[in-house]
């Protein structure tokens, strides 16, 4: 039987045993095997020292929890473009840590990214997509990446990632223009390659707060003005019953004029002004 | 969809309280945020509770068990003062020890866990003047000049540490409390929303409600303006994501 040894020195690679670091191993490999002949059930040619791969050693686990997280990016499509909104906390575990990170990038003359999610993951994607647009650059060809292409190629990074068991912990927002069909454009992909376009798209805990909203009153054709109320509302909702959110939001815009533009940091009203919130336990001494 | 939140936890309050004695007094704040896992389920709760007329307690640790203590303690208390002469109060030593009898003599509660209780009492009486007492879970009863708790102290005690003053004035010692809850609330998620403060002296208990938006704005932090979005238009065209505004 093939002995397994787990402990020992893993600079010395996986399931290597040095002579000397276990006599009675050692004992055991002079009695049983010769080394001078070949071991028959080992194979022509094989003379070493039996071992088995410590499961432990050598393993390596990249992103399996995220350290600095966004929280939720909402988007939605109206008459001229898209508008995207998150805001620009990214938290350290329960620590609201960096509170000026702008959550949201421009990729090209017609795209703008926002993430949920490691930060760390989505600086390695903005690398990615940097050279994207390099490429776009120097070909200078009149046609750059369109926002759907650019979303494709990040359904592939993700599901190809999640295929090696180590997955961007990311979830992406990819808005835009498509000036080829001369329409807006806006999609959503997961860290395990999950994908799908739509005229409005919330991510992180926005899946709860406000896609309801924006099922409720997402309307075909809307103005920029009637987008941003939508957006705010969204953002209203989320700040109000997120506790990961900061109230500092970012607010992009994308159309046919291109690039896209992002807003200077801005806060909403959280409205704190409700009578019941000045004694709400009057009546109930000791209760929250 | 995907789940980037953490599992769901136990109902808990993820608190920031802190309480401070001053020259004839003490003052004792608390937030206002409940949270379960990362949803805010109250967030604009009150986590300070009269014992006593005269003595206040600011709760953190679990939200039942902290609610049923105090329940007790408030009946226990009932039932003295009754016997009390007119006028007289609590020594506010009693009523936090009767509040850490009960934490000390349940530690085997929760199938050995124990009441997840910590707590602060402080109050002001005749003899003894202001104390504040840190009555964590376990049973401990501790007299300071200061404490906090909660999930929230963490990022404060350095600060709390560095600004106490003996014999601070009334104002002096509500701005201090405020500025620590103010502090602790703009780091950790768990705690937010409202601010709550209560002196409590020899004339009485006061309280004071600090709304979300008067708070101070900390560093990173911007205050509510009508008309912010897409305004004027400015274009952030760095190179890679993540960059600090």
């Amino acid at each position: 039987m093939i002995p397994s040894r787990t402990s020992h020195s893993s600079s010395i690679g996986p399931g290597v045993v040095p002579r000397g670091a276990d006599p009675a191993y050692d004992e055991e490999v002079k009695r049983e095997y010769d080394l001078r002949k070949n071991i028959p059930h080992l194979g022509k040619g094989s003379k070493g020292r039996p071992f088995s791969i410590d499961p432990n050693v050598g393993v390596m686990t990249r992103t399996q929890t995220p350290y600095v997280t966004g929280t939720s990016v909402l988007a939605v499509k109206y008459k001229d473009g898209v508008l995207m909104a998150c805001d620009t906390l990214a938290c350290y575990g329960s620590t609201k840590r960096y509170k000026s990170i702008q959550r949201m990038k421009l990729v090209g003359k017609y795209t703008v990214v926002g993430f949920t999610g490691e930060l760390s993951d989505f600086d390695y994607i903005s690398t990615l997509l940097d050279e994207l647009e390099m490429t776009d650059f120097c070909q200078d060809d009149e046609c750059p990446r369109t926002p759907k292409e650019i979303y494709n190629y990040l359904v592939r990074v993700m599901y190809n990632r999640r295929n090696k068991f180590d997955p961007l912990w990311n979830s992406l927002v990819i808005s835009g223009w498509d000036y080829v069909e001369k329409k807006p454009f806006l999609g959503c992909v997961g860290m395990i390659g999950q994908h799908y376009v739509d005229d409005h798209v919330a991510t992180g805990f926005g899946n709860h707060l406000a896609r309801p909203l924006f099922r409720e009153s997402w309307k075909e054709e809307m103005t920029e003005q009637e987008a941003e109320k939508l957006l705010k509302s969204a953002l209203l909702s989320c700040v109000m019953r997120d506790k990961q959110m900061m109230n500092k939001f970012q607010l992009s815009k994308i159309t046919a004029d291109g690039p896209g533009e992002i807003s200077e940091p801005f806060a909403i009203d959280t409205r704190w002004g409700y009578e019941n919130y000045v004694n709400p336990t009057k009546y109930a001494p000791g209760a929250w | 969809m995907e789940s980037i939140n953490r599992a769901q936890e136990a109902p808990k309050t993820g608190t920031t309280i802190v309480a401070c004695e001053y020259a004839g007094g003490i003052v004792i704040g608390a937030d206002t945020r409940v949270s379960t896992g990362t949803y805010i389920s109250n967030r604009a709760s009150d986590k300070m509770c009269n014992l006593t007329e005269n003595v206040v307690m600011a709760r953190s640790g679990s939200a039942a068990d902290t609610e049923a203590v105090a329940g007790f303690v408030r009946h226990h208390c009932a039932q003295r003062e009754i016997e009390l002469a007119h006028g007289e109060t609590m020594e506010v030593k009693q009523v936090a020890r009767i509040l850490t009898k009960i934490n000390y003599e349940n530690k085997n509660a929760n199938n050995g866990t124990g009441l997840g209780c910590y707590a602060i009492a402080a109050g002001w009486d005749e003899k003894f003047g202001a104390q504040v007492y840190s009555c964590t879970a376990g049973g401990n009863m501790i007299k300071t000049s200061w404490t906090t708790d909660g999930s929230g102290s963490t990022y404060i005690w350095g600060f709390l540490d560095s600004e106490f003053k003996e014999r601070m004035t009334r104002e002096e010692c509500e701005k201090y409390v405020l500025k620590a809850l103010t502090l602790a609330m703009a780091v950790d998620s768990s705690s937010g929303g409202c601010a709550r403060l209560c002196t409590v002296n020899k004339d009485g208990c006061f309280r004071r409600f600090i709304k979300g938006d008067e708070l101070e704005r900390q560093l990173g932090e911007i205050h509510f303006k009508s008309g912010g979005g897409l305004g004027k238009g400015v274009v952030y065209g760095e190179k890679s994501g993540g960059v600090a505004i």
